[in-house]
């Protein structure tokens, strides 16, 4: 939904850089939480304590699937912006920079890890 | 010019002597949970890419979330999800300009903190 214009998307970003973004993201992630949290626990809940067979049986069921897959995605994304957050403060220079970037592999790699477990078992 | 060498000063004694409040506790607290969620998210993840590998691979990490040790990390994680919750709800609530005087800021502090031992206690008891 880019309706801006190529110098508009380059200028007007000041030395906040992406900061006004990262903060309505966070906002918007935590609100989505408010309600996505009681279903996740209790989908989670609901799965954990099962034999393998009882696991892989309830994972095959669309509901707690999508439960888990969209939980998990805003889950990582939204804690991986926050330990962003929290590594800016309190690092500086070079080991803040490849802390960050340590931080966004991480998160990238238990998404699809979780993705892929949840697509396994669901199809 | 942030970054031009300052040379080794000191630092006037800050956390030391600032008496520990109900906002800035709970806040630090709201940002030690969050950190602590996402380490625990990888828990979760172990555990579902075990349930769709193998029995074996399961069974280790079953075990290990279903021990004594691994209830009270998740007994933990779920005091500090709903912890976390409610704090960031909190943050919002600031954002949009609610909410801001100290006294009712302390009062959702400790409502926080009850709030979540008591949905920790539901989820413990009835899952």
């Amino acid at each position: 939904m880019a309706y801006l214009t190529d110098r508009k998307r380059a200028e007007g970003l000041g030395s906040a850089k992406s900061g006004t973004k990262h903060f309505w993201k966070m906002i918007g992630s935590s609100i989505a939480l408010q309600v996505m949290i009681p279903l996740f626990v209790f989908t989670f809940g609901m799965g954990l304590g099962g034999t393998f067979e009882e696991v892989q049986a309830y994972f095959s069921k669309p509901l707690p699937v999508i439960i888990m897959a969209a939980s998990l995605i805003v889950l990582i994304s939204h804690f991986t912006a926050e330990a962003a957050e929290a590594v800016e403060d309190y690092m500086h220079g070079m080991a803040e920079k490849l802390t960050l970037l340590g931080l966004n592999a991480l998160a990238y790699t238990l998404i699809a890890v979780g993705l892929f477990a949840l697509a396994r078992m669901a199809l | 010019m942030a970054d031009v060498n300052r040379g080794n000063r000191p630092l006037s004694p800050h956390l030391m002597i600032y008496r520990p409040q109900w906002t800035s506790m709970s806040s630090i607290f709201v940002r030690i949970t969050g950190i602590g969620l996402l380490l625990g998210s990888i828990l979760v993840v172990w555990w579902l890419i075990a349930a769709a590998t193998s029995e074996s691979a399961f069974g280790f990490i079953d075990g290990l979330l279903r021990s004594w040790f691994g209830d009270l990390i998740m007994a933990l994680a779920t005091w500090a999800l709903f912890y976390h919750m409610f704090g960031r709800l909190r943050h919002v609530i600031w954002d949009f300009g609610y909410m801001l005087d100290v006294d009712k800021s302390e009062l959702f502090a400790k409502a926080m903190v009850l709030i979540s031992f008591l949905l920790t206690a539901f989820v413990v008891i009835v899952l």
